[in-house]
């Protein structure tokens, strides 16, 4: 923990302030919206409820659902997180105001008035002061909200801690996890505790308040401006976390065709739309990917062969194979069962919405038993085989196909446990035994699982079996688990452009992309 | 000089205030005493508009409220409440120069005038620095009356200005009432429904029900004179008490046989203190004597129990006049 600190100290410290910087300008323009709209919604009771009633609302919408409504018009990055964190605070600043501003004894207001203040100077000499401690407690808690909803904007490619949080999430390692939330609560508690000082005396003083926002909004620009290289290039990349952190991903992609390039932590499922919407240029997807062809990108040659042969097949522990005895050979009968084509175009019909995963998987078992079930006995009393997926729709779509094909072909019934975030995750429940079977592929568990030297993984590159042959006898000895035979498409990753974008800068393999680039940097 | 004329306001179609029309001289006191919901209040609080009336007029010397800037208005109406309504978020300094801040006084014109009020109340000038929570009761009583006079207004609009006050602290204000010089320019409209201080107070008490005057008089004529059932209600068991503390000892001069200085001497009194409350309480005393004097020296003396039966005699005949 305390070397990951050590090593990351940089990286989190720019997190930090990007967080802090994405938090500091959405309550920024909450306090400027939202006191103006409780001031003026204190002139009209019916209007006040409607829009303490709206903004309510907006505050119970799950806060990755306001991240992922906002993509279609804002895109990704920044602006929408700024939009949606904006629309978090609103509620407690809104209703705090008006409530702080209703809530003032009618006797003061009455002298004030029969004083003869007119109510411009009714509410900014008497009704805003007394107000402001109440007005300031909403900031209080948005500002809390935000902190904690910002971890989210990581997810489209808005940075701050989140990213740590997710990467750690995704490869399953805890320290990373903390890198990102530890400084995430520090800095809420920080900022929940300036605000009390500053709240104490703020009738009396409320410059340390607008001092203390304006620094915190303009302080990131000022740093990300000294500490950021000019993208001179004008390309950025896009990456799912796993990807940007993973050994065989970006890291070693950019180390083996020495490609420098900015990029993005995206979420996984964006990551195409945020590529065909031009927010990114470049992405790391998969060769099955039905929106490849619907979106017209173009996926680059691998012309060093940096990114092995990721053939999927069922993995499964060997003392499963024992308990269920049938499951072997019923799955055996799968290789080679399913062409690429046919699982690209169910991955499409799904993304697309044209399909369900159910629909998607009722189709490949009738395609791959031709509609005559093998077995069909009557349910043994065994314990249901549970099996996972990844989360996205390849792996669900495998996922429920194996459930659907083990209870057509074997006495077995199973359960799903759909969706994890992030190899390593899937793979450590799958180690404990409460996953018995999931969709994996042979690349992955070469490099995640495996591990093998760079010189054993280059003399395997070239050949598929190779790799399935080595890669299960490694994975016998350490963890007494095998893959299957393969379904017998390959789903590799590969780096993807706009076809329209790479037509125009000539661009067909990664040596390509990278001479392109270095063009810049003389 | 504040008069009212025909003065009307509706709520829910019903009269609150019900065609009232009022005079009050320049420098007088007139109290407006009712119970709860008898419009008193309401009819307060038309003459500064917090409240509009739905027809008449409300002419303020001579020159009709309605026609004026409201904020200018009541820039020159003092106006005190119950509940005080001191802001909070002020100092007891900002607080009284409420209006001359709105006004636009040079500073020093209004910090001179804060210290004039608050030695007038009778505050120490520490106090200005202080905020509100900090002051007991009766000082935020206090310094409602001073923010009110801050501004030099012609008029004071008192709605129940020492109702929440304990008793003790409240006759002291009251007393600064009637005679602090700052008050004796100045005209006065006082609610209330504490007939004690209706005749306490007011140089002239309108009794108002539903929304009506039912009688304007003197508190001696209410007293002596009146016949209305409603007045004897608010008098009730009070009225002996309010009587003696009524009476003037200059008025009964007429009724009271002198004695000679022959007995033991029990009380000094001047002509003009009202003694009755006291006499009265001499259960034991009659035969002890009360020495006279007035501001040329002495007048005589008197026994307790001729002082006693001048008083029954000035009574009865105040009674049939």
């Amino acid at each position: 923990m305390i070397e990951f600190l050590k090593e990351n100290i940089g990286e989190i410290g720019d997190q930090a302030m990007e967080h802090l910087w994405l938090s500091g300008i959405s309550i920024f323009l909450s306090c400027v919206a939202g006191i103006s709209l409780g001031l003026g919604l204190t002139r009209s009771q019916k209007l006040a409820g409607f829009f303490i009633g709206v903004t309510g609302v907006m505050q119970t919408i799950p806060s990755l659902a306001m991240l992922g409504f906002f993509i279609p018009f804002l895109g990704i990055g920044k602006l929408p997180a700024i939009v949606a964190l904006f629309l978090y605070a609103l509620l407690p600043i809104v209703r705090n105001t008006y409530t702080g501003i209703q809530n003032i004894d009618a006797n003061i207001r009455e002298a004030a008035v029969a004083m003869g203040m007119t109510r411009y100077q009714l509410l900014m000499k008497v009704e805003f002061p007394l107000a402001l401690p109440v007005i300031f407690a909403g900031i209080r808690t948005a500002t809390v909200i935000n902190v904690g909803v910002a971890t989210l904007c990581a997810l489209i490619g808005a940075g701050g801690l989140g990213e740590f949080i997710f990467r750690g999430i995704t490869l399953n390692s805890t320290s990373m996890i903390l890198a990102g939330a530890i400084p995430a609560s520090l800095l809420a508690i920080s900022l929940d505790y300036a605000l009390s000082l500053v709240q104490k005396n703020v009738r009396k003083r409320l410059w340390p308040f607008i001092a203390g926002m304006a620094i915190v909004v303009s302080i990131y620009p000022v740093w990300a401006s000294l500490s950021q290289t000019n993208n001179k290039v004008g390309l950025v990349a896009g990456f799912n976390s796993e990807f940007m952190n993973r050994a065989d991903g970006w890291l070693g992609l950019s180390e083996a065709y020495d490609l420098q390039l900015p990029a993005v932590e995206l979420e996984i499922t964006l990551m195409y739309e945020a590529l065909k919407n031009q927010e990114v240029d470049v992405i790391a997807g998969f060769t099955t990917d039905g929106r490849i062809q619907s979106y017209n990108l173009r996926v680059l040659e691998d012309d060093l062969h940096y990114f092995p042969p990721y053939y999927a097949a069922p993995i499964v522990k060997l003392a499963t194979l024992k308990e269920y005895p049938l499951l072997e050979a019923s799955l055996e009968k799968l290789e080679g069962k399913i062409p690429k084509e046919l699982i690209a175009y169910l991955n499409l019909k799904v993304d697309q919405h044209e399909f369900t995963i159910e629909q998607a998987a009722d189709s490949l078992l009738s395609a791959v038993t031709k509609g005559v079930f093998v077995n069909n006995r009557s349910a043994s009393g065994k314990e249901r085989l549970v099996i996972g997926s990844k989360a996205f729709t390849e792996s669900y779509i495998l996922a429920a196909f194996l459930s659907r094909y083990i209870e057509a072909t074997t006495s077995y019934r199973t359960d799903l446990k759909l969706g994890f975030g992030g190899t390593k995750l899937l793979f450590d429940a799958f180690l404990s035994g409460d996953i018995k079977l999931y969709p994996e592929y042979t690349g992955t568990a070469l490099l995640v699982f495996v591990q093998p030297d760079k010189t054993v993984i280059d003399s395997l590159l070239q050949s598929p079996e190779k790799i399935h042959t080595f890669t299960n006898r490694e994975l016998k000895e350490d963890f007494g688990v095998v893959m299957l035979p393969s379904f017998g498409f390959n789903n590799t990753t590969a780096m993807m452009m706009r076809e329209e974008l790479a037509n125009q800068l000539g661009i067909v393999s990664i040596s390509d992309l990278k001479n392109y680039i270095n063009r810049f940097d003389q | 000089m504040v008069e009212l004329v025909n003065i009307t306001k509706l709520y829910h179609k019903k009269p609150v205030v019900n065609d009232v029309s009022l005079l009050v001289p320049k420098g007088q006191t007139l109290v407006l005493l009712g119970k709860s919901g008898s419009g008193k209040t309401t009819l307060l609080k038309m003459i500064n508009r917090l409240i509009e009336p739905d027809e008449g007029n409300i002419l303020i010397d001579g020159e009709n409220i309605a026609n004026r800037s409201v904020e200018e208005l009541r820039r020159n109406i003092g106006y005190v409440i119950q509940a005080i309504g001191l802001f909070p978020h002020w100092t007891v300094a900002q607080n009284i120069a409420t209006v001359p801040a709105l006004i636009g006084w040079p500073k020093n014109k209004t910090s001179s005038r804060v210290s004039e009020l608050l030695e007038q109340m009778g505050l120490p000038p520490r106090f200005a620095s202080r905020y509100p929570h900090e002051l007991s009761g009766g000082q935020q009583q206090r310094i409602g009356v001073a923010r009110a006079l801050a501004g030099n207004p012609s008029l004071l609009l008192m709605d129940e200005p020492f109702g929440a006050l304990d008793p003790i602290i409240r006759k002291e204000i009251q007393s600064d009432f009637q005679h602090l010089s700052i008050f004796k320019e100045m005209t006065k409209i006082v609610v209330t429904h504490d007939v004690k201080e209706a005749f306490y107070l007011g140089d002239e008490v309108a009794l108002i029900d539903e929304g009506k005057i039912i009688e304007k008089a003197t508190p001696r004529n209410f007293l002596f004179n009146s016949t209305s059932n409603l007045i004897k209600g608010f008098i009730g068991e009070d009225a002996w008490s309010l009587k003696l503390s009524q009476v003037a000892l200059s008025e009964v001069i007429s009724f009271l046989a002198f004695a000679k200085d022959s007995a033991e001497e029990v009380l000094i009194c001047h002509t003009d203190e009202k003694p009755f409350s006291r006499i009265f309480s001499m259960v034991n005393s009659d035969q002890q004597q009360v020495k006279i004097i007035d501001d040329s020296g002495l007048v005589g003396h008197a026994f307790v129990g001729d002082l006693k039966a001048s008083f029954l005699k000035f009574e009865s005949q105040l009674a049939a006049d």
